[in-house]
């Protein structure tokens, strides 16, 4: 091959780039989309799927015993879940629950793409809560951009005002709820009202005020596509098996306008019919028809827009369908769910993170201990001849009583431990420390380090708690 | 260079590499300039809130009178005001009161920690573990007296045990059976340590006198610990033949605890005396 071929060919690879980005429409923000709604299959789906998060608004009402079912009591480092009291020392159990949540958005987004994106994320939902909202102020897209551009008027300020208060009105509420779940929501309407809440909750209500405003109302899509990094990430888990909202090349191209009148079998065009109601409808704006795209968030919204159409004008429903790209391509079977390795992965990980919290729930002791050797001195020789070793005992109560309890050690020969039979209060809730001496007779000491076990016993309620750690009790060198 | 761009009607800049890889003016997206007109506000914000402009010997001090070192005396104020309760209460109580008061004793070692280590630490180890040279604090070993009033004591007026050098007194062979007895834990065994005097200050049983500050010698604990490489049994013999603060001895152990009562507060040395008491071992 030639020099001169091979630029030649160069150069039309970088022409065939800028001719795509010619066409690549790509809206940052300039100009606002104005979807249309239309009802479906899917839209009912989503509104049920949405109806999940009206738990983020209520779910602080609830009551367990005489306090909030859920409570996250951050000034007090106690988590309240149901009839569990969660301490910061058993927060390991969060990283657990943290695992499985990352697992179920990545085995769900191998199955089924980003069906978190479209029908569960809070921004998603509270973008189509606001744009309903719009529809049924200012009407279906034509009006509302008509009304952009009309000239400012008493009923469009009237119009404007009323969308934008109510919503505000969603806005603060979301910020409410979202403070409820830390602060116990009665205390919180009733500091709100007598505006004695906190500055934090201020702030949090603020923070969230303003960020469910803007960017429901005003960024909407450009958060997924800029912003929020599930988005991309969910990109590198789907693969070439996972069933997302397609459109079939196959049934569809090439496409052609409806001609009236044509018998079907002289119809030389696919099924298509470029109504362009699937872009229409996407609350992104984007064209399924280009393929699987950054912009897609899979609400599969434009399933809807055009089945109605096929229905329409008699031609079968699923030109646009949850199809993977596998089984569209070569017109194969979907791929058995066994021979994917990564969701069994997934699941795998999943039940793991699942049967950790289990275990960490069903065995929160109510005690604990944690021995802390004092190192300077390691240990001094008594004048009556026996080695004293220090120790801080801290000792953890998650109850929610004061417990008296007693300290007793047990370890090599001889061991003696000063003050055996002093009660010390485990305040409620708390760590309290008690500072212990160990005492060996030197000559009973085998080794330089002999290991020995504390215990902590206490009475709660009839029921005998204990926990117990080991240290160990350190000598001179032999 | 526009003169001759060949790609009339685009908005490139006429940077243009390799015939047709070109620079363009797009701007940046809306959100993005948002952001950036945001900060600059923000900025503009902070500026007139808060200090910030570096013009002449001050810089210009913000509208709200903020200042970091106003803010680190409202903290020092408020750890002072906490403490306050404590202090006052300890003011008008003897160390020994303190101890009797665990919620006080508590406090007092919590927050006497700093002057321990800034004073004390020097010579006793920031535990109270001794050093070459220094006394063990946290032992029950006590040469002038472990009870509270004695460690109290021995910080106010600080301590100088003396003892005579007995190299023109004993022979090397008395020397050398004496550090011996010394050594198995026994002194009374060799009959010099009653013929010779030792008695006088160490007592009858060798057991030492917190008066005196005299050691116990029966307990196998050493006030003055070997040189490096030098055996236990030489170190006994140094201390007989040398003694302890022996003006006339040049080989002489020095062995002296400073007077605090100039340095610190009576205040702090009661709290400090709670805090030694505390390691472990007071009497």
């Amino acid at each position: 091959m030639s020099g001169k071929e091979n630029t030649a060919s160069e150069h039309s690879v970088v022409d065939d780039l800028y001719t795509e980005s010619g066409h690549w429409n790509l809206n940052t923000g300039e100009e606002t989309i104005h979807a249309k709604r239309m009802g479906g299959y899917w839209r009912n789906i989503k509104w049920l799927s949405a109806s999940a998060w009206i738990i983020f608004f209520i779910g602080p009402y609830f009551q367990w015993g005489n306090r909030q079912a859920v409570l996250f009591d951050i000034p007090h480092r106690q988590f309240h879940i149901l009839g569990v009291t969660v301490l910061p020392q058993d927060f390991w159990m969060l990283s657990l629950t943290l695992l499985f949540f990352a697992l179920l958005l990545a085995v769900a987004t191998a199955l089924a793409g980003r069906i978190f994106c479209g029908f569960f994320c809070f921004q998603t939902i509270w973008t189509d809560v606001f744009t309903w909202l719009e529809e049924n102020l200012e009407g279906n897209p034509q009006k509302r951009r008509r009304l952009e551009k009309a000239p400012w008027s008493f009923s469009k300020i009237r119009i404007k005002t009323t969308k934008h208060l109510m919503w505000l009105l969603i806005s603060v509420f979301t910020g409410i709820s979202f403070v409820a779940w830390f602060y116990d929501v009665f205390d919180l309407w009733r500091d709100l009202f007598l505006l004695q809440a906190g500055s934090v909750a201020y702030g949090t209500i603020a923070l969230f005020t303003a960020g469910t405003y803007l960017m429901a109302g005003f960024m909407r899509e450009q958060v997924c596509f800029w912003l929020c990094p599930y988005a991309r990430i969910q990109g590198v888990m789907i693969d070439k098996t996972t069933v997302v909202p397609s459109y079939d090349f196959h049934r569809g191209e090439p496409r052609g306008r409806l001609r009236k009148g044509q018998p079907e079998e002289e119809r030389t065009t696919g099924d298509c019919v470029d109504c362009k109601q699937c872009i229409a409808v996407c609350p992104t704006g984007v064209d399924i028809r280009h393929g699987q795209q950054e912009g897609c968030i899979m609400c599969a919204l434009c399933i809807d827009a055009c089945d109605e159409v096929m229905e329409k004008i008699g031609r079968p429903k699923g030109l646009v369908r949850f199809e993977s790209y596998e089984s569209l391509e070569a017109n194969k079977r979907p791929h058995p769910l066994y021979k994917r390795p990564r969701v069994w992965v997934y699941s795998a990980i999943m039940s793991l993170a699942l049967f950790g919290i289990a275990y960490g729930l069903t065995s929160l002791a109510p005690l604990e201990l944690k021995v802390i050797h004092d190192r300077q001195p390691l240990f001094v020789l008594q004048s009556d001849g026996s080695i004293q070793n220090k120790y801080t005992l801290k000792i953890l109560n998650k109850m929610t009583a004061d417990i008296a309890v007693t300290i007793s050690a047990e370890g090599p020969e001889g061991l003696v431990m000063v003050d055996e039979d002093l009660v010390t209060t485990a305040r409620r809730g708390k760590v309290t420390a008690r500072t212990v001496f160990v005492r060996v007779p030197k000559p009973l000491l085998s080794a330089e380090t002999t290991p020995m076990v504390f215990s902590v016993q206490g009475e709660y309620d009839g029921q005998l708690l204990q926990s117990s750690r080991q240290s160990v009790f350190i000598g001179p060198k032999r | 260079m526009a003169d001759n761009n060949p790609f009339p009607g685009e908005n490139n800049t006429g940077h243009i590499w390799d015939d047709n890889i070109r620079e363009l003016s797009n701007p940046p997206p809306r959100w993005w300039m948002i952001a950036f007109w945001a900060s600059v506000i923000w900025w503009i914000v902070y500026g007139v809130l808060y200090p910030m402009w570096p013009i002449g010997q001050q810089p210009t001090q913000g509208i709200i009178g903020w200042s970091q070192m106003d803010e680190y005396r409202q903290g020092v104020d408020e750890v002072e005001a906490v403490r306050a309760e404590f202090e006052t209460r300890i003011k008008g109580m003897t160390a020994k009161d303190i101890l009797a008061d665990s919620g006080l004793s508590q406090y007092t070692v919590a927050s006497v920690k700093v002057l321990f280590g800034d004073n004390c630490a020097a010579c006793h180890g920031s535990g109270g573990q001794g050093g070459p040279g220094f006394p063990v604090l946290a032992d029950d070993d006590w040469l002038f007296g472990g009870a509270i009033e004695n460690i109290g004591q021995s910080i106010t007026m600080g301590r100088k045990g003396i003892m005579t050098a007995h190299s023109k007194i004993l022979s090397d062979a008395e020397v050398d059976g004496l550090a011996n007895a010394i050594l198995g834990g026994n002194p009374t065994s060799d009959p010099n340590f009653a013929q010779k005097g030792c008695v006088a200050c160490h007592g009858m049983d060798g057991k030492g006198m917190a008066v005196l500050g005299s050691a116990n010698l029966t307990d196998g604990i050493y006030r003055f610990v070997p040189a490096e490489g030098e055996s236990l049994l030489d170190s006994i013999k140094h201390t007989i033949k040398n003694g302890v603060n022996d003006v006339t001895e040049p080989k002489t152990r020095e062995a002296v605890m400073p007077s605090f009562s100039g340095r610190l507060s009576e205040n702090d040395i009661k709290k400090l005396a709670v805090y030694v008491y505390k390691f472990g071992s007071g009497q």
